[in-house]
């Protein structure tokens, strides 16, 4: 089957306003008839519940957690892209839909990340007009920097918060909407299924953390704003708690999974430090706007410090290799994000590495520091400032940046990284791949919709930093409360679904056999140990270097170890409680089962393209090398049973605005 | 390290709760969260219910986790959540007593677990400023002076832990309902339903069971995001300029 991505026609930079001047609209008084399911309370779901409550719809949203605000979207740092053009540099809405698509390695949909880059600045108005204390300039208008992939500044930012504050604004956007009675809100609540009748998305079975109970709740049509999927690797920047189940139920009943190889592994994370591990932390990408990545061109040297005989610091300028300014002249330090973390992992495998898990580089700030105080003693008018009074000023300057990393990295390392340069090294941050869905954010389940990082559609292979932001922002205030539209304008007439009807009892029976079965293994090995091992053996095979051989191995690995977790996970408590163990016990089996698909989709796609890298298919300066010729289309993978192998369907990427070109930062 | 934990378990909301002491082997690495975890799975290993804790993002800016920690919220390192706490700041041999934070305003809902869900209804009150999507005019239309930018933002900074209530002898919000009045009364934006957002989070706290703030400060010195007294002035100053005017607020 081939796959209907239902782009509008016309000229690339008109389809969006045209179509959305001619899609079919739901009146006032039939919007307060029709319910929707939000779940999610992340920057897309959060948005998307306040936005469809103002415009009428009766709205329940979902998340597990105690509150809308806990979100995993709280914890972005670094800042938000829009084509403002504030900064006078030549930006545009076609400029950060070309860097996107080419960040992206050239498989994403050319229509909708026009779109995206066209909402963008609508998204930065939004914000402000709700509070969020984007940062300033004396004049009091708002500031920008550069963010990786990129050669203008269109990243708006919150200091080191940025996603924290547009979630609260959005957060704050819900609250209003929950008080004014068109958003009920149903906090620890875990959706567990998705309900089906006649071929379509009416609802769903989550279970409330604190009873234990399967609730049973119905609407005219669901939205997923559930987030992705990086926890698969166990460690990853993702909060704990993150997780696939909603996408991967709904995987199970029928809808699409595109592109899940498509993983972003990010360079600047603080280095894992031992076994008990539980997450990696995230140093911002806006670090490398003025940190520079580099490693001691002598294997010796390397070794002294990883053995704490000599610091960064006692390596001298002509005996360091700032590889990134080396191998991309262009771009330097701020290449995307997928070229930068292949680069850290080629010089740590070479022995170059400065922890002492063999597996760091540095990130170093001494000259900013220095820049940044010279500057400042100049505006001062002091002259002729001694070196501490210049590190003196330049480090007030980088903190005012970028305080509130340095102080996370000292709190986590014990090292001060004004004095000595940060250790870094890549970890799982994000997941370009998701559910399908076409132009109207819809899967192909009619009346499923999947918005923000749960969906696949606007990153292609690699995702650009501040993005992410950007498109969780975007599908929720102002994509997908208008094509929702096109769906719902055929609903009118239909009736309000009860929650007691066959098809939902039904699910939640499923739902409760599947539970009970992981309560009833009570085998002797804990749900963590068995989410360390499906980590590990992701990390090996499926991380940032792939290849034919490995995958293999991997997927016969991670079936047996879903066979090991059916025979013998033990979770204590019982079902209709509040119970932790339980509800990651269920999280870990379903990434069991993805973790194969995405074996399976790193196979198929015999390329190397952004984060998917082959080793088989390099070029010989060790960069990606693609195959347009057989591999320019969407993979998207329909579950096909317990022991089948799932359906292949191809949505063929064509690229009328933007040649394909091989991607470089040189 | 060896250490000896005394936690609060407690069953149910409406259960008995009590001290139970546990033996632990730890790291100087380690995160105090990460602790609890090598606990919980040897707990796990004796088919023994582990420690119920809140906790998500484990960066410190999420606001799920909490428990107190030798007496304080968050434990004894300032500006920093327990997540964000590292067992080098422990000695070996030590006993750290455990608790959920304590309120009435926050009912236990297990072992170290609460429902803050209280703090939400006052956002939901008034914390906000009222606009819909696709109202706003051009961002840069609505300049804001960098220092006031600096203060609503510091004021923003708050991430809903509940430090400040479980520091508070009175359990009072006024830290927290503060922040989010600063924040958004400081802006332009914000400034025209400045009065009846004041009223509107202060009458809900009340409603909420919070008590009085007396100036203990406590919350200050707590707070892991460093937010400021000040803005329980500022708070006073916006909810008594509004009850001493002339216009009347729902």
């Amino acid at each position: 089957m081939s796959l209907d991505s239902k782009t509008p026609s016309g000229p690339l930079a008109e389809k969006w306003t045209r179509y959305r001047g001619t899609m079919n609209l739901v009146a006032p008084n039939n919007k307060r008839r029709i319910d929707i399911i939000v779940v999610g309370s992340g920057l897309a779901g959060a948005s998307a519940a306040a936005t469809l409550g103002e415009l009428g719809y009766n709205v329940k949203c979902f998340t597990f957690h105690d509150s809308p605000r806990r979100a995993h979207s709280i914890a972005a740092q670094g800042g938000i892209n829009a084509a403002k053009n504030y900064a006078n540099d030549g930006d545009s809405v076609y400029r950060l839909f070309y860097d996107t698509i080419k960040g992206g390695d050239y498989r994403s949909r050319e229509s909708n990340v026009y779109r995206l880059a066209e909402v963008s600045r609508n998204i930065i108005d939004q914000a402000v007009a709700q509070g969020v204390p984007f940062a300033r300039d004396y004049g009091g208008l708002l500031d920008n920097r550069s963010f990786g992939g990129v050669q203008v500044s269109r990243t708006f930012y919150a200091r080191g918060q940025t996603g924290q504050q547009l979630l609260l604004g959005a957060y704050q956007a819900l609250s209003r909407q929950i008080a004014l009675g068109t958003v009920e809100m149903y906090n620890r609540h875990e959706m567990l299924d998705l309900v089906l009748v006649d071929g379509k998305a009416r609802g769903i079975v989550a279970r409330n953390l604190v009873t234990g109970k399967l609730e049973r709740f119905a609407a005219h049509c669901v939205v997923l704003g559930t987030g992705g999927y990086g926890n698969v690797f166990y460690l990853s920047t993702n909060a704990m708690m993150c997780n696939v189940t909603a996408a991967w139920r709904a995987v199970r009943r029928g809808a699409y999974m595109a592109n899940p190889c498509f993983t972003q592994i990010h360079p600047t994370c603080i280095p894992q430090s031992g076994e008990y591990q539980s997450k990696l932390t995230l140093m911002s990408e806006s670090l490398r706007n003025d940190g520079r990545v580099w490693v001691p061109k002598n294997p010796e040297d390397a070794k002294a410090i990883r053995e704490g005989r000599k610091t960064g610091n006692d390596i001298p300028e002509e005996e360091r290799d700032y590889f990134l300014e080396r191998r991309y002249p262009a771009f330097g330090n701020l290449v995307p994000r997928d070229v930068a973390s292949r680069a850290a992992k080629i010089a740590c495998d070479e022995g170059l590495g400065v922890a002492p898990t063999g597996l760091a580089v540095f990130m170093d700030f001494s000259a900013a520091i220095e820049r940044y105080g010279k500057s400042k003693a100049n505006a001062m008018g002091l002259h002729n400032p001694g070196a501490e009074k210049i590190r003196e000023l330049g480090e007030a300057v980088v903190s005012e940046k970028y305080g509130n990393l340095f102080e996370m990295y000292e709190k986590i390392t014990g090292e001060n990284p004004y004095k000595l340069p940060m250790k870094i090294y890549p970890a799982v941050h994000y997941t370009m791949g998701g559910l399908w869905v076409d132009y109207n954010l819809e899967t192909n389940i009619p009346g499923l919709f999947a918005i923000g990082e749960c969906n696949f559609s606007d990153h292609g292979a690699n995702r650009l930093g501040a993005s992410a932001l950007m498109q969780g922002l975007a599908d929720g205030y102002f994509v997908l409360p208008y094509t929702i539209g096109q769906f719902l304008s055929n609903e009118i007439r239909t009736p309000k679904f009860s929650p007691d009807a066959k098809e939902f009892v039904d699910t939640a029976n499923e739902t409760r056999q599947r539970l009970e079965g992981l309560m009833n293994v009570k085998g002797s090995q804990s749900v963590e140990s068995f989410h360390r091992r499906l980590g590990k053996i992701m990390w090996e095979y499926c991380g940032m270097a792939r290849n034919a051989e490995g995958l293999e191995k991997a997927r016969k690995m991670i079936r047996e170890l879903r066979d090991e977790f059916y025979k013998d996970v033990f979770i204590p408590g019982s079902l209709e409680e509040y119970n932790p163990e339980l509800e990651k016990a269920h999280r870990v089996a379903d990434f069991l089962e993805l973790g194969e698909l995405m074996i399976i989709d790193a196979l198929n796609r015999n390329e190397s393209c952004g984060g998917h890298f082959r080793e088989e298919y390099q070029t010989e300066e060790g960069e990606a090398l693609r195959n347009d010729e057989e591999y320019t289309y969407v993979a998207a993978w329909e579950y096909k049973g317990w022991a089948e192998e799932p359906a292949l369907h191809k949505e063929e990427l064509a690229f009328e605005n933007v040649e394909l070109k091989t991607r470089s930062y040189k | 390290m060896k250490l000896t934990l005394k936690i609060w378990r407690q069953k149910a909301p409406n259960a008995k709760g009590r001290f139970e002491t546990y033996q632990v082997e730890a790291n100087p690495h380690m995160s105090f969260l990460e602790m609890l975890d090598v606990l919980n799975e040897e707990l796990i290993a004796k088919k023994e219910e582990p420690v119920v804790f809140e906790h998500d993002c484990r960066e410190g800016i999420c606001g799920t986790c909490s428990m107190v920690i030798n007496g304080e919220p968050h434990g004894p390192m300032a500006g920093t959540t327990t997540c964000q706490l590292h067992m080098r700041h422990f000695r070996d041999g030590e006993t750290i007593v455990i608790e959920p934070f304590r309120a009435s305003a926050f009912p236990v809902m297990k072992d170290l677990a609460v429902d803050r869900s209280s703090m939400d209804r006052i956002i939901q009150a008034g914390g906000y400023i009222s606009v819909n999507t696709g109202a706003a005019q051009d961002a840069n239309a609505i300049p804001v002076d960098k220092d006031t930018a600096a203060h609503s933002f510091d004021a923003a900074a708050c991430i809903g832990c509940g430090a400040c209530i479980a520091a508070c002898p009175n359990a009072s919000a006024m830290l927290f309902v503060s922040a989010k009045v600063a924040h958004l009364a400081l802006l332009p934006q914000g400034k025209v339903e400045a009065k009846r957002r004041a009223q509107a989070m202060v009458k809900q706290m009340d409603l909420e069971g919070f008590g009085m703030c007396s100036n203990i400060t406590a919350c200050e010195a707590e707070c892991p995001k460093g937010i400021s007294v000040e803005n329980i002035a500022r708070l006073n100053r916006e909810y008594l300029s509004s009850a001493l005017g002339s216009e009347t607020v729902a």
